[in-house]
């Protein structure tokens, strides 16, 4: 089983290749360069450095959201160009879900944390109970305020990762009534092969989807639609 | 043999998500748009994050589907010609990272193509005997430009908007009479009833550059002719508001484009884009070429709309002259006509 992965949802561009049991390839660069002008060329590099043909790959891995909006959809089409190109299965891994095997085997909660803006990070509670992945909470968009009151009612400790720890690392310090830490930098950010692992995980439990029918799932609607909902709803009650 | 070339053309600009194959530079195999015009209706306008997002989910489908009409697979295909500016930001991307993955796992070549260079080059797809030179005038919701073509794939812009693009004040000028969205076809039915001489709306000309235009003073004149009216208890005519206005744009237009097509000696005139198939526009710039010889040449409605087969066909002649783009090929918002 070999698995070409792809996370772009933040403001790191990742991209691995996996084979079974194993990472041949991962590249990953945390920098201010576009990922529409990254993404594509790390995998190209990829391909050249261990001189991969593409026909052999059996599924491609993607990031399917939340995140930047604009990062996942360059992800999302370089996968499904990829899936149709190929005639590959995509398999959809949810960026939360994906950071929190980051921290595999932790003795304790998992909690990745990403900046969503608006007051909000985009976050989700894991558990790995020998080994075996647990989703306690899944993932979803609220206030670290709302994050903390659930944490609070929880047994600690818990593992704070994710773009979103040095913006809120304040207000959790002060917040939080659980023992916590905040997982070191090569463990903070979105990496492929986690993505990689967690997707080989998923695949075997039979999920997949052609990538014609792929889409990302934002977990928050457009300030468009968002905006006009608030409209009717003020409309209704008038 | 460089005539059967193979093209596909993709394009994702604004609200059209759209696919082509096209034979030879001319010979359209397939041309599929996929409209979002319905949900962008609701909002009374183009919204890029909602059509960013239409993009994502119909793209494969609209590629695959190109190919199936055509009669061809991906390993037929000779180049992917993509439009990579200008356009809105989240929209280009996705047509953009989709062509990238799809030339990066097939090994087929990439050509990014501007946008307006696409709408220029879809008068070739029906008009087999044209060839630069010729002007053009490419007029649509995003933009206003006057163009010399000297040769494939050579654009000197004479002229272009210094404020709204005429589709869009066909948008704007058609809210403000209650005739919604999109403005164009809207205004081009309402002022079929309507005299066009009802009302003398301004023709803008900018004093600086002969060439440019300027329809941000027409769209006042005609938002302050509604509310003079408003004001003294009058009731608009809807059609003759939107003949006056159509007409005053229409001038603008027809002047100018003549004005170039005389100072340059040129006998071929092409129009182009969205708003190249408002019948008034169409009428009265055929009426103008006629009375001085030059030969006039439009696209079908279903190739001024945003659509790929155009792209693939402009991609044909770019990858003629060894144009190619590599991976990190980048949408570009504000990219100007005749650079890389």
């Amino acid at each position: 089983m070999k698995i070409l992965a792809i996370d772009s949802s933040g403001l790191v561009a990742s991209v691995a290749l996996l084979e079974d049991d194993n990472v041949v390839a991962e590249y990953s660069v945390n920098f201010k360069k576009t990922h529409s002008q990254t993404l594509v060329p790390m995998l190209d590099e990829i391909k050249k450095m261990v001189g991969l043909d593409l026909s052999t790959v059996d599924a491609i891995a993607v990031a399917k959201g939340p995140g930047s909006f604009t990062g996942l959809r360059i992800g999302s089409a370089t996968a499904k160009g990829l899936g149709l190109a190929l005639e590959k299965p995509l398999i959809p891994v949810g960026t939360v879900d994906a950071l929190s095997y980051n921290a595999w085997d932790y003795p304790g909660l998992v909690c990745p944390i990403m900046d969503a803006r608006r007051e909000q990070v985009y976050t989700g509670i894991y558990r790995f109970d020998k080994g075996a992945w647990e989703v306690i909470k899944e993932q979803c968009a609220i206030s670290v305020a709302d994050l903390l009151e659930i944490l609070n009612e929880m047994e600690g400790p818990v593992l704070f990762l994710g773009d979103g720890c040095p913006v809120y690392a304040e207000q959790i310090r002060e917040g939080i009534r659980i023992p916590c830490e905040f997982a070191p930098p090569h463990m903070s950010r979105q990496r492929a092969a986690s993505l990689g692992v967690l997707a080989m995980e998923l695949y075997r439990r039979g999920i997949s989807e052609s990538a014609d029918e792929h889409r990302p799932e934002y977990l928050r609607k457009s300030q468009a639609e968002r905006e006009k909902q608030s409209r009717e709803a003020s409309d209704a009650k008038e | 043999m460089m005539q059967d070339l193979l093209i596909l053309g993709i394009e994702s600009s604004c609200d059209e998500t759209a696919a082509a194959v096209v034979k030879g530079g001319r010979t359209v195999l397939s041309n599929v748009i996929s409209s979002q015009i319905d949900i962008h209706t609701l909002y009374g306008g183009v919204v890029p994050e909602i059509a960013s997002r239409k993009h994502t989910e119909r793209i494969n489908q609209v590629i695959r589907q190109a190919l199936q009409e055509a009669d061809v697979t991906l390993s037929d295909i000779d180049a992917i010609a993509v439009t990579y500016g200008p356009g809105l930001v989240g929209a280009l991307l996705v047509g953009v990272a989709e062509a990238k993955a799809l030339s990066f796992a097939t090994g087929i070549d990439l050509i990014g193509v501007h946008h307006i260079e696409g709408h220029i080059s879809a008068n070739y797809i029906e008009h087999t005997e044209l060839e630069p030179p010729f002007m053009s005038l490419v007029v649509s919701g995003g933009h206003t430009h006057l163009v010399n073509v000297p040769a494939y794939g050579e654009y000197e812009i004479l002229g272009r908007t210094r404020d709204d693009a005429a589709g869009e004040a066909f948008d704007k000028v058609a809210r403000a009479i209650g005739l919604g969205y999109p403005g164009g076809p809207k205004i081009d039915l309402a002022a079929r009833e309507g005299n066009p001489d009802a009302i003398a709306f301004p023709r803008a000309h900018v004093d600086a550059s002969a060439y440019d235009f300027s329809f941000s003073g027409l769209k006042s004149a005609v938002l302050n002719y509604l509310n003079g009216c408003e004001m003294k208890g009058e009731t608009i005519s809807v059609p003759d508001v939107a003949a006056s206005f159509q007409k005053a744009v229409v001038d603008v237009l027809v002047t100018n484009s003549m004005m170039a097509c005389e100072e340059h000696s040129c006998k071929k005139f092409a129009l182009a884009g969205g708003v190249a198939s408002n019948s008034a526009l169409r009428h009265a710039m055929e009426e103008a070429c006629r009375e001085r010889g030059i030969d006039f040449y439009v696209p079908s409605p279903v190739f001024c709309t945003d659509n790929a087969a155009m792209i693939a066909v402009a991609g044909y002649y770019e990858y003629q002259k060894g144009i190619r783009s590599d991976l990190t090929l980048n949408a570009v918002p504000n990219l100007p006509l005749g650079e890389r």
